[in-house]
């Protein structure tokens, strides 16, 4: 889990040693099988961050002043503190409320609780953006909060937080490689596996390397094909 | 929670955040310095670099800092790279910071309306004095919140170190776990003490921003 993972053979390796494309080539289904779990594990991390995200936006622009202070202490200690970290935390304490599947709700979680709090702040950004004036003349020609809501401030917010949350996504996927250390087995995960049985790190790792630019770039073309659609950008 | 645990391991925790603050500081100086270079060869140079600088820029901020820590420290060796945990951690924080600090000094370049420089010239004042007192203070201004921003997340990243056995905070902390079977309390304090350090910085960062703005303030 710490160390110990890693393969011990660094000094063995001969520095004349070619490129080899085949290992590549071998070993790429088991990689890219692997990305299954990366893109869920980002996906589940993504969409915990959305909902309790506008719970905790709310909560942190319109609640009473004790909820606004917990939502902020929310927001800082999520943020402040590295994922690594908090996913470790998280492994080590689940089973201390009787959670028995440490690894897989570790991660899901840890990833969750932490996109909340960046998602949080990006709707508020968003929120901030539009001019106070529209829920004002809303209000004063006696639109409803539902449909201010729905008609007016969401649809806007979602307009301009859209390149953030899509960063955000992006982060995410990056990010997952590691619930690897609690011993998921996502791109990274395998990459390690491949590695203990081929030797071959500067290869595997370097696939692996190119199979997150493939997510990540079709993810960036899909947010600006949104942007498109949404007249931005 | 066993306050005695701490004071035994004291010092290995004292020299694992001392490790932590030197990969922090080494590698945040050696990316803005690669990363200034960066900005200044894609601001001057032609087509074609501007394409490799790009490709170099998309590729290191589209993987994971995981991954490229693993090519560097296991990878390296491959192509003639031995290097230790800590100067591999350094190296690898130093590529992983580049575009990041890059895409900020690049955007600080084209934060000021290009007529002024040419307004300075024509009324003949020295390059000079261009530089420090017209570009330098609005690119400052422009990029110190990003440049801080970013510098308060490499703190955050440090704990990744640990994956490629680097000493720093987090693994001299799972290593006292694992030898006293203790896992909780350590990484609820390890937790509290990233957070105080995160906070710190980022209100360290505020007073930076506030001392470079100051002259906007007073007017």
């Amino acid at each position: 889990m710490t160390a110990g993972s890693a393969p011990a053979n660094r000094k063995a390796g001969p520095a004349a040693m070619h490129f080899s494309f085949q290992v590549i080539f071998h070993n790429l289904p088991f990689l890219i099988d692997a990305a299954k779990w990366t893109i869920a594990i980002s996906a589940v991390g993504m969409m915990i961050g959305m909902v309790l995200g506008v719970l905790v936006c709310a909560a942190r622009i319109s609640g009473p002043a004790w909820l606004r202070w917990a939502a902020g202490l929310y927001i800082s200690f999520f943020r402040g503190v590295p994922l690594l970290v908090q996913l470790l935390l998280f492994y080590y304490m689940l089973p201390y409320v009787g959670l028995n599947l440490p690894a897989m709700v570790a991660a899901f979680t840890s990833m969750g609780m932490c996109s909340t709090a960046y998602v949080a702040e990006i709707l508020r950004g968003s929120l901030q953006a539009i001019p106070r004036g529209q829920a004002e003349a809303a209000e004063a020609l006696g639109i409803a909060p539902v449909a201010l809501w729905r008609r007016i401030l969401i649809p806007q917010a979602l307009r301009i937080g859209l390149p953030s949350l899509v960063n955000e996504l992006i982060l995410l996927v990056k990010v997952s490689s590691l619930a690897s250390v609690v011993g998921i087995g996502e791109i990274t995960r395998v990459a390690e596996n491949i590695t203990g049985e081929t030797f071959r790190p500067l290869e595997i790792y370097l696939a692996a390397a190119v199979i997150y630019l493939v997510i990540n770039a079709i993810l960036a073309q899909a947010g600006r094909a949104g942007e498109r659609r949404l007249g931005i950008g | 929670m066993e306050l005695d645990l701490f004071v035994r391991y004291g010092p290995a925790l004292l020299h694992g955040f001392g490790v932590t603050v030197l990969c922090w500081i080494a590698g945040s100086i050696g990316g803005l310095v690669l990363g200034f270079a960066i900005a200044c060869l894609y601001h001057w140079s032609g087509k074609w670099m501007r394409w490799a600088l790009q490709v170099y820029i998309d590729a290191v901020r589209g993987s994971p800092f995981m991954i490229q820590l693993f090519i560097l420290y296991y990878g390296g060796p491959y192509f003639g790279l031995t290097l230790d945990p800590v100067p591999a951690g350094i190296l690898g924080f130093i590529v992983y910071g580049s575009p990041y600090f890059a895409e900020i000094f690049r955007s600080g370049f084209q934060s000021f309306p290009k007529g002024q420089l040419e307004a300075a010239r024509s009324v003949g004042i020295n390059e000079w004095a261009i530089t420090r007192r017209i570009v330098l203070p609005q690119m400052l201004v422009s990029i110190t919140a990003p440049l801080t921003n970013f510098i308060i997340i490499l703190t955050k990243e440090t704990a990744i170190l640990s994956v490629v056995t680097v000493p720093e905070l987090l693994s001299e902390t799972q290593t006292m776990a694992a030898e006293t079977f203790t896992y909780v309390e350590p990484f609820l304090a390890l937790s509290l003490f990233y957070w105080f350090m995160v906070e710190f910085t980022s209100w360290l960062g505020k007073r930076v921003e506030a001392r470079v703005t100051r002259h906007l303030k007073r007017a």
